[in-house]
């Protein structure tokens, strides 16, 4: 194409782009006489160009708009309508401007509909103005003054010297004069000095550091094997000035994210006209730049919250002010930078999502079933909205409600390695949060091997290292074919990273060492084992070929410092490869990241075998590691088994008489620990770790069972590990050593669950409280009724009759145990639940399972009590 | 459409060696010829795809031409050879045994692929020339890259 005609197009559809933006702002601020100083130049250096080159449709369109905004610039009303149509000339000028970029010449066809239009305004102001005029005792208006401020802006602004000069301004070369002017002004406004490049450019450039940098660093691999090599020092410097070069093309890649910002306030506008709304559109934050890349990928997800928000969020003027809002919704979109992320905020004060209609929603969608999010809170279920084919707008607008929603917004970001986050309270506000990479270009990551092949894991996933060893701290257990490593408090999948890739030659082979990288993915944690790590390195990330994009496995290659090229792990790849349902993917995320949070619905037990043919299970949480020892380790000692365990002798415990501690072999144990001490329990065979439901359906008057419940299809027993631990220390539950037992505090403890009752129960006992447990809060009551004196209550929230909320309340509403501490249990730990407990009184909130946090709880209210 | 004409009449072909058989690709899709060193094979790739390797800074990724077309590549005591070619800016590699030399030929000798030829290499061939000794297949550079249906109608 003509250089002359291409940069034209490029240009022009830049100031096109400001116009969009500035008349929305001179609709707004009629009075701004600037604004419209500043359009009409843009207007009037297009129409200059225009006749410069030859293209008349052109012409013809910008000549019209200018009229109209000449008479604007006369002082005139910039009404609604006259505004839209000078936007919907734009829009046809920019029509045209495809086409001629395409076909390097105007296309065939028409303006005079447009050009009516235009017309039609135009003497409707005027004759509005005319009767304005003639009004008799007319108040000085805005647009007089501003007429004045404008002619002395026109005289004052540095336009066309030499057209000045001329003596005429119009006819000799009027496109360049005024073109430079507004460059002038564009320089002025920058501060600083500007030149086009092409992206290609760019790139080129890019694509060429990073080969500066491979070569680099061949380089001070060569040098590293010759010590006394006089190439050091220069090599020294070669290597800042790369790593200085390619920070510098990295920023020259780095925009700022109004650039995608651009079109909003036009989009707004339009569609406040189209739906009846009063919309205000606030943007902060609008020079956060971020990489190109990304930028490019955002626009469209960010578009479309945006006209969600403004369709779906807010509401009729009408609704608003019988909801007693002010009728302008207000709709906020803000950027800023956080660590090497980019958080982006779109937030409205609108009605805020249907809770109702997305439980309803994902219900008859099969995401979750009744009982399940009955339990969910507020903002669990609002995570639904991000479930793929999930739209709630019952009507489907011209605005958004398409089919396509959150879930491709979700989709996207996704891509990009992004997070994305809801809040919504009803009536009040909806907002999400966005965060994402600043660059995708290079990325720190992570070089490991994986049978005898190098693979890059992006940093950003990676939690943690952990080496497992046989024998180690951290081992390497089997359930099963699943291998699973206790790390802390939590049992990782482990998944290993050959036999995703399906390079294990031995598939079979016994995982017992390795290196685990601990990666997460949104709230899914996991463990990648690879046959070693290398170090961490910047790499340049470069797209897949189009042959190997359908493997999930990778996001990427891209060329090592030695010039081999190498796989870009995927973390999301893997953790779909992992196996989760999108469902309990979507669950597990809805409980907020909190494993222990989702207690309620699904329980991880382990289940074995012992004494008899039935399963039994046991609450995972409640082992502390699972060993598999030698036989002929087991000693007898004082008529008791016993195995020396890492440097301490821990006594075993048949499960039941039927349950002989073998001769010889491997024999499987169930290990407890609490402080310093731990003894096992002995099993015939470990055989699964199940997620259930635990419901015990039949109680139990055997020692040592709580009960029957159906687990995995098959009724299980579920064992009472309290009736155990004394069985191995007598003084398990009151132990001397015990640093809080100097007076111990009567604990009451609230639970409509037997089966908490009888967890806890042991394990309060265990640090030194004296424990009554009740199953309802009324029980509780009663007990306070009668005069009982208690140091602490801990209840549960969620119970039938009567709740920990109301307890609480009651608790409070007595003035004899009024000053009673009430710790919560729950399962549901949200913003919303604390505050709603704060305000009926509870003292502190602990998350169910987490003995430790219970324990420390107790600790400080009973303290709180002594010292009171 | 005269010097249409003499173009089509003076197409000039790289000639490779592929499990004994002699191929030609067209002059104007060969970016370069090289030896491919350092490949990095990628796990769960289609079978066609020999791996990637780093030329001067590109990925490329290297497409087992032998496999492609069901022949069986000849171990001739030489390095494998690669003929470079690109794709909707994308860069491939053809693995093959031994590269010839170019040739000039007419376009007008150029023949129908002969209706009993194997289906696969029927698939990627605009046609064959009859050679003193032996014959030359004509592949279509995009027909070859096309792997994806390939594999769909395998």
């Amino acid at each position: 194409m003509d250089d002359l005609l291409r940069e034209f197009v490029t240009e022009t559809n830049e100031s096109l782009d400001v116009v969009d933006v500035e008349l929305v702002r001179f609709e707004q601020d009629p009075n701004n006489a600037k604004i419209l100083d500043n359009i009409f130049r843009l207007v009037h250096t297009i129409k200059g160009t225009c006749g410069f080159l030859g293209l008349p449709r052109l012409e013809a369109l910008a000549h019209a708009a200018e009229t109209v905004m000449g008479k604007f610039r006369d002082g005139l009303p910039a009404t609604n309508d006259a505004v839209t149509v000078i936007l919907a000339t734009i829009d046809r000028i920019k029509e045209i401007l495809e086409s001629l970029e395409r076909d390097q010449r105007e296309p065939d066809g028409a303006d005079a509909d447009l050009i009516a239009d235009l017309e039609r305004i135009a003497e409707r102001t005027l004759a509005a103005a005319r009767q304005q005029a003639a009004e008799p005792a007319r108040v000085l208006r805005p647009g007089e003054v501003s007429l004045d401020e404008l002619e002395r802006a026109f005289r004052d602004t540095p336009v066309d010297p030499p057209a000045l000069k001329g003596g005429k301004a119009e006819k000799a070369g009027k496109a360049k004069p005024v073109e430079e002017a507004a460059k002038d002004d564009d320089t002025a406004r920058s501060g600083s000095q500007s030149i086009r490049v092409t992206v290609d450019t760019l790139e080129q450039l890019m694509t060429m550091v990073s080969e500066l940098v491979l070569t680099r660093n061949q380089l001070l691999e060569i040098v590293r094997r010759h010590d006394d090599s006089e190439f050091k020092t220069p090599l020294q410097r070669l290597s800042n000035v790369t790593a200085e070069l390619q920070e510098g093309v990295m920023k020259t890649r780095m925009q700022p994210i109004g650039n995608a910002w651009q079109k909003f306030p036009r989009i707004v506008r339009d569609l406040c006209n189209e739906l009846g709304k009063k919309i205000e559109l606030e943007l902060q934050g609008a020079e956060t730049e971020l990489d190109r890349q990304v930028l490019d990928l955002i626009k469209d997800p960010l578009t479309h919250m945006l006209r969600n928000s403004a369709d779906h969020g807010l509401e009729t003027p009408a609704e608003r002010r019988a909801a007693g809002k002010p009728e302008q919704g207000h709709i906020r979109l803000s950027a800023y930078h956080e660590g090497g992320h980019i958080v982006i905020r779109i937030a409205d004060d609108g009605r805020g999502l249907d809770t109702a209609r997305i439980k309803a929603k994902a219900v008859a969608q099969g995401l979750v079933s009744e009982a399940d999010i009955e339990k969910m809170s507020e903002a669990q279920i609002h995570k639904f909205i991000f479930a793929a084919g999930f739209s709630t707008a019952t009507t489907v607008t011209n605005v958004s409600g398409r089919g396509v929603g959150m879930d491709v917004v979700r989709t996207n970001i996704d891509q990009i390695g992004g997070a994305i986050d809801v809040k919504s309270i009803a009536g009040v506000g909806l907002s999400f949060t966005i965060k994402i990479p600043l660059t995708l270009a290079i990325v720190a990551a992570l070089i490991v091997e994986s049978s005898g092949e190098r693979f890059a894991i992006p940093q950003l996933s990676v939690v943690e290292l952990v080496r497992a060893r046989k024998g180690g701290d951290h081992r390497i257990e089997r359930i099963k074919d699943t291998t699973v490593l206790r790390l802390r408090d939590k049992l990782l999948p482990l998944a290993r990273l050959s036999r995703l890739l399906g390079t294990d030659a031995d598939a079979d082979r016994e995982v017992e060492s390795g290196f685990i990288v601990v990666t997460q993915v949104g709230s899914q944690t996991f463990g990648i084992v690879v046959d070693s790590v290398f170090h961490t390195e910047e790499i340049v990330v470069k797209p897949m070929s189009t042959k190997l994009r359908h493997i999930a496995m990778f996001s990427g290659n891209t060329i090592l410092g030695d010039g081999a090229v190498i796989m870009i792990i995927d973390p999301n790849g893997v953790a779909q490869a992992i196996g989760s349902t999108v469902t309990s993917q979507m669950i597990v995320e809805a409980a907020q990241d909190r494993v222990e949070e989702t207690a309620e619905e699904a329980t991880s037990l382990l289940v074995f075998r012992a004494g008899s043919t039935q399963p039994k299970a046991v609450p995972l949480s409640l082992i502390t590691r699972l060993e598999e020892i030698d036989a002929r380790k087991i000693e007898m000692s004082n008529g008791r088994h016993m195995v020396q365990y890492r440097g301490q002798l821990m006594p075993l415990i048949s499960m039941s008489p039927n349950v002989n501690v073998k001769g010889e072999g491997a024999q499987p144990l169930l290990v407890f620990s609490d402080g310093a001490r731990s003894m096992a329990l002995v099993v015939d065979e470990i055989i699964d770790i199940v997620e259930d439901r635990l419901a015990i359906q039949v109680t139990s008057d055997v020692p040592g069972v709580l009960g029957s419940a159906v687990i995995k299809g098959q009724a299980t027993e579920i064992v009472d590990v309290g009736h155990f631990l004394p069985l191995a220390f007598e003084d398990w539950f009151r132990r001397k050593d015990n640093p809080t037992s100097a007076r111990q505090h009567a604990v009451l403890l609230i639970d409509d669950s037997p089966f908490f009752r009888n967890m806890l129960t042991p394990v309060l006992q265990a640090a030194g409280y004296a424990v009554t447990a009740v199953g309802s809060a009324r029980e509780a009551l009663a007990l306070l009724e009668d005069g009982r004196a208690f140091d602490v209550a801990v209840t549960d929230i969620e119970m039938p009759d009567m709740d920990g909320y109301e307890f609480a309340e009651a608790v409070r509403a007595d003035a004899r145990h009024a000053e009673l501490p009430v710790i919560a249990l729950s399962s549901q730990i949200s913003a919303e639940s604390i505050e709603r407990g704060r305000q009926a009184g509870f003292h502190d909130y602990v998350a169910k399972f987490d003995r430790q946090g219970l324990i420390a709880a107790l600790m400080e209210q009973t303290d709180v009590g002594r010292a009171a | 459409m005269n010097s249409d004409n003499v173009e089509r009449n003076v197409n000039e072909y790289v000639t490779a060696m592929v499990g004994g058989q002699l191929f030609g690709l067209p002059i104007r899709r060969v970016q370069d010829v090289f030896i491919p060193e350092r490949l990095t094979r990628v796990p769960l790739a289609p079978p066609e795809i020999a791996g990637v390797l780093n030329l001067r800074g590109r990925i490329v990724t290297l497409i087992d031409l032998g496999f492609r077309l069901g022949l069986v590549r000849e171990d001739n005591g030489g390095p494998a050879m690669a003929i470079g070619v690109e794709m909707n800016g994308e860069s491939y590699g053809l693995l093959i045994d031994s590269v010839d030399e170019v040739l000039k030929l007419d376009g007008a000798a150029l023949e129908r692929n002969p209706i009993n030829l194997d289906p696969r290499l029927a698939s990627v061939s605009t046609g064959i020339f009859r050679l003193d000794g032996q014959l030359l297949m004509v592949i279509d550079v995009d027909r070859i890259l096309d792997i994806s249906i390939h594999a769909a109608a395998a």
